[in-house]
């Protein structure tokens, strides 16, 4: 769906998206991540369960929540990925927490 | 009579479309009357939208036990209410009543609350409420995510929660079904009696009807002297915060916190002399910090909303319903509980004002004679 322009560069970083390994160049965010490793949503709405993806990319829309280390509900489009992230779609309604 | 004039003839007005007036005009609409209710527009300051849904039972009636008896009445009506109102219209209320906590955060706090419950169910004329102080260890066996500063709780079995909004909406959408007009952006700035009936004259024109409910919140006190009543009403601000929808562990509705069908979590409780509707920092604050010392798992939740609603405030906290002397088929309801009360307001007190008549039990605890007492009587 989404492709990297020739020009970007960076160093690649390693994350795991549910579990399974993805790669993500430094500099993106989750969101970026998630769309350019082929993902076609994020998350589903915590009340009807309807599918999500990124949406504004700019932090207003609150549509690519995602759970991020354990934690659920954050704005994958204003997080930049890290090595060894955990990134987990978000099914329904996040976590109460610790 | 041409058409247009005899489409704004009404058997009753009811001035007012928040919970009380909605709740007022579909139980008169579910009697067979033709209803007008003249509203507020969308700018309105409602309470109905800044509630906290409870349907309450405890604390209610501390010097007035015929409120006590009016709120059990009003809650154990609920559950027919509430079904009703779904078969009519498909909106699921998400009543619920497993019985609800008041939460205390120190020893004194306990023994204060202890001392309120008893001093309020050993009133002479009290109706028999379930109702239990508990400790910490039979507070967290009920609620187990309870924090260690968490010192008791009084419980009580009647107690219960639905989504208000929802109720707003069914109670809007039933009322027009069975026939009611609801007139948006119809402010009243004038009622004049006249040959058996009343002239309303508002911002959307002139209404005329055979009786006229005020059911206007706060500004029944502008209203009263219309009809020749007097409501002594002020606002009194209450905030609420609510979380971001999360995973449901919150079986019991708190008098303080409460998780709503969809997940989020509602704080609130303020009750602050105020005449705007302005959210401040330093009473959410209070709500969170108690909060998270009632459940420290909710310190990890991001705050989602905070608003401020105007409560209607009677003199001495109880509702107000009374007709008017002078100009007879006027009548009054006042309240802070629209929520609790609204399946009495429509299953009660609505007949009663098809009837054109207020019971003298009703008039004897309720109407604004009350206030009339000298003080030092």
């Amino acid at each position: 769906m989404f492709q990297r322009l020739l020009e970007s560069q960076g160093a690649m970083v390693r994350v795991t998206i549910d579990g399974q390994p993805y790669e993500a160049r430094d500099g993106d965010t989750v969101a970026a991540a998630l769309l350019a490793a082929g993902f076609d949503h994020c998350r589903t709405t915590p009340v009807s369960g309807a599918a999500r993806s990124p949406y504004c990319m700019m932090g207003v829309c609150f549509d690519c929540l995602v759970t991020i280390d354990g934690t659920g509900n954050r704005q994958g489009c204003l997080i930049r990925v890290r090595d060894g992230m955990r990134i987990t779609m978000q099914r329904g309604k996040r976590e109460l927490g610790q | 009579m041409n058409d247009a004039s005899r489409s704004r003839d009404f058997d009753i007005a009811v001035i007012g479309g928040g919970l009380v007036g909605s709740s007022i005009a579909w139980g008169l609409a579910r009697v067979g009357q033709r209803v007008a209710v003249l509203d507020e527009g969308d700018v309105a300051q409602r309470a109905s939208r800044g509630n906290f849904a409870l349907i309450w039972v405890q604390s209610k009636g501390l010097g007035m036990p015929a409120y006590s008896h009016w709120t059990l009445r009003a809650a154990n009506s609920w559950p027919g209410f509430a079904n009703e109102l779904k078969e009519q219209t498909g909106l699921d209320l998400c009543y619920e009543r497993p019985g609800g906590f008041h939460v205390t955060l120190t020893d004194r706090e306990w023994l204060h609350r202890d001392a309120l419950m008893k001093r309020l169910t050993s009133q002479p004329g009290m109706p028999a409420i379930e109702f239990e102080m508990m400790d910490h260890d039979r507070v967290k066996a009920m609620l187990p995510q309870i924090g260690p500063t968490v010192t008791g709780a009084s419980f009580c079995a009647a107690d219960g929660h639905c989504n208000s909004l929802r109720l707003f909406r069914a109670l809007n959408q039933a009322m027009q079904m069975l026939g009611a007009t609801y007139l948006s952006n119809h402010i009243v700035d004038r009622i004049e009696s006249a040959g058996g009936g009343f002239r309303l004259f508002t911002k959307g024109g002139e209404v005329r009807a055979g009786k006229v409910v005020l059911a206007a919140g706060i500004a029944n006190a502008r209203l009263a002297p219309m009809v020749g009543l007097n409501i002594p009403v002020r606002p009194q601000r209450g905030q609420i915060i609510v979380t971001e929808k999360t995973q449901p562990f919150l079986r019991y509705p708190i008098a303080t916190i409460r998780q709503t069908d969809e997940g989020g979590v509602m704080l609130g409780d303020s009750q602050e002399e105020a005449v705007d509707a302005v959210v401040g920092t330093p009473v959410t604050a209070v709500l969170a910090d108690r909060a998270a010392r009632t459940f420290p798992q909710l310190g990890g939740l991001n705050v989602v909303r905070s608003w401020a609603a105007l409560r209607v405030m009677t003199q001495d906290g109880f509702p107000i319903y009374s007709q008017s002397a002078a100009a007879p088929g006027a009548f009054a309801a006042t309240c802070h509980s629209g929520v609790t009360l609204a399946s009495s307001h429509a299953l009660v007190l609505a007949p009663l004002l098809a009837q054109g008549q207020l019971p003298a039990d009703v008039l004897h605890s309720f109407s604004t004679r009350r206030f009339d007492v000298p003080e030092a009587a």
